[in-house]
């Protein structure tokens, strides 16, 4: 008989808070996927199962990063429990409510298009690309409401050098898991599913951009986009697309979700400007959550410093 | 049910069940339960509940002929109070926490935002309506002008729905909601004029040639 090495650490083994499918649940799924799955796969995975929860995972030993603010942090009450997140539902409280068993184990990414190493990076890969930081970034809602999150993951580009993009790769599109079965409520959003977003090459490349896999020193929540989004501070929180599955190279602009429903309201780049004006709402304030009244919302979030170079000689009224 | 909706108690009863919402909105800032962008909740609160009480005044008219009722005209007054009353709260929560009370702030956002101009609107219109809305005034103003005066709220209902149709960005199902009630309401009212029209008109003569009985 074979005596296995004990297997390395893997993204599903660390510490779990809680069990994500017991096992009546388990055989509920069970019965969903049919009788020859619970006769082949089910029943070994029910003997030894391979995946445990993501949700609710302790994540240590985390770098600190010198982009992190040193404002307060809004509480990981209000984070869960008020955001955006239109395939679980469009009120703020929804994702939280209907979020609860959405099934991320056995999770991947594709990376697909212009690369010269297309390939899938399971949950377990993507921990390996670099080094977790804790980044403390402000988040500002295109509805101009804004909070500060302790997110944790690493800059996008260390996967983009990764796959080694060829020269034609001058925009990166991405793409959220969609399933109507596990969010049943997307079909009331008024927007297409899956929801797509997408960066130019270079703003891709700028280290602000974070692959995030957690927050407030845990894997993310489900309702947050687990198990693993997009962070772009110095963009309205849309442009951050949550629960990612796909990333594609390509040299044409990608199309964007907000952007397919009203292109005069939503643009391409979406960068926080206190100077344009959303048609619906002002754009030179923002509510902090917590906070009763507004405070000026800053140019590109206040990270100028970072990205502004990446918008030189462009017009940012015409390119909102 | 005559007596029941003539009596003293029931305008008081009625009266505290329009105050059940506000007393359940300090409830929840007393024990912190606004969630985690409270002006936000009491905007969309105190907006919904404007509606609420501007389709149940609209009813009045329509429910008191349905179920031949008239005595339910004694609420119409204090329901269209309430939706004013709730309007004030919302407005509040605009110029209060929104824009800091800075009037010249205030005046440039409405001009600007047409979402926030039409719901301005629909509220201006409420002021009159609640200022001439005691029996004073609607002997000073007769009733046929006070009656003219006080189809404003037609407006400020249509503003409303509007307003909240222009607010959220995608899921459009509950302002479609309130917008078809005030379009059942408002459209009964223009049937109901239409076919007493009709009935005032003289009767015409049938044209040569046509025979209604066949």
């Amino acid at each position: 008989m074979l005596i296995r090495k004990a297997p390395d650490l893997t993204y599903a083994d660390v510490t779990p808070r809680s069990v994500y499918l017991n096992r009546r649940k388990f055989l509920q799924a069970m019965g969903i996927v049919g009788a020859t799955a619970l006769a082949g796969n089910g029943l070994f995975e029910l003997a030894s199962p391979s995946q445990t929860a993501f949700a609710a995972t302790k994540l240590t030993g985390l770098a600190k990063s010198p982009f992190s603010t040193t404002e307060k942090q809004n509480t990981f009450e209000d984070v869960t429990h008020y955001n955006n997140f239109y395939e679980f539902g469009t009120d703020k409280g929804d994702p939280a409510k209907n979020s609860k068993n959405f099934n991320t184990s056995s999770w991947s990414v594709s990376i697909e298009g212009e690369v010269k190493k297309p390939r899938k990076f399971t949950m377990d890969e993507i921990l390996k690309i670099a080094p977790l930081e804790e980044r403390i970034y402000r988040h500002r809602c295109v509805e101009a409401w804004s909070i500060v999150v302790p997110w944790i993951g690493f800059s996008f580009c260390n996967l983009i050098k990764l796959v080694e993009p060829t020269p034609k790769a001058e925009f990166v599109a991405f793409q959220s898991y969609f399933d109507p079965q596990q969010m049943p409520q997307a079909r009331y959003a008024g927007i297409d599913f899956p929801y797509v977003e997408g960066l130019r090459m270079d703003e891709a490349m700028n280290p602000l951009a974070l692959l995030c896999v957690g927050m407030y020193g845990e894997t993310l929540p489900n309702q947050d986009g687990a198990p693993v989004r997009m962070v772009l501070p110095w963009k309205y929180g849309f442009k951050s697309i949550k629960s990612l599955v796909k990333i594609k190279f390509q040299q044409k602009m990608p199309p964007t979700t907000w952007n397919r429903l009203a292109p005069n309201e939503y643009g391409f780049y979406s960068n926080v400007n206190p100077n344009v004006d959303h048609p619906r709402w002002t754009q030179s304030k923002e509510r902090r959550l917590g906070e009763i009244f507004k405070r000026p919302t800053l140019m590109f979030n206040g990270y100028g410093e970072q990205v502004a170079s990446l918008y030189n000689g462009m017009d940012l009224k015409k390119n909102y | 049910m005559r007596r029941i909706l003539t009596s003293k108690w029931t305008k008081v009863v009625v009266f505290l069940l329009c105050l059940i919402p506000f007393f359940g909105l300090v409830d929840r800032a007393l024990h912190n339960r606004l969630g985690a962008n409270p002006v936000e909740f009491l905007q969309h609160a105190t907006g919904d509940w404007i509606l609420r009480f501007l389709v149940f005044t609209l009813a009045i008219t329509p429910l008191r002929r349905l179920l031949n009722l008239p005595d339910l005209i004694r609420f119409r007054r204090m329901l269209g109070l309430f939706a004013f009353f709730y309007a004030c709260l919302h407005f509040l929560t605009y110029l209060g926490p929104d824009q800091s009370f800075d009037l010249s702030a205030m005046w440039k956002d409405v001009a600007k935002r047409p979402f926030i101009t039409v719901g301005f609107l629909g509220f201006v219109l409420l002021i009159p309506l609640a200022l001439t809305s005691t029996t004073g005034w609607i002997r000073r103003l007769g009733g046929k002008r006070w009656q003219m005066l006080h189809r404003a709220i037609y407006i400020s209902a249509i503003a409303g729905v509007v307003h909240y149709y222009w607010l959220v960005k995608s899921d459009v199902r509950k302002p479609l909601f309130y917008g078809a009630l005030v379009a059942i309401l408002l459209l009964w009212r223009l049937g109901s004029w239409i076919s007493r029209r009709r009935s005032q008109a003289p009767v015409r003569v049938a044209a040569p040639g046509v025979s209604v009985s066949g």
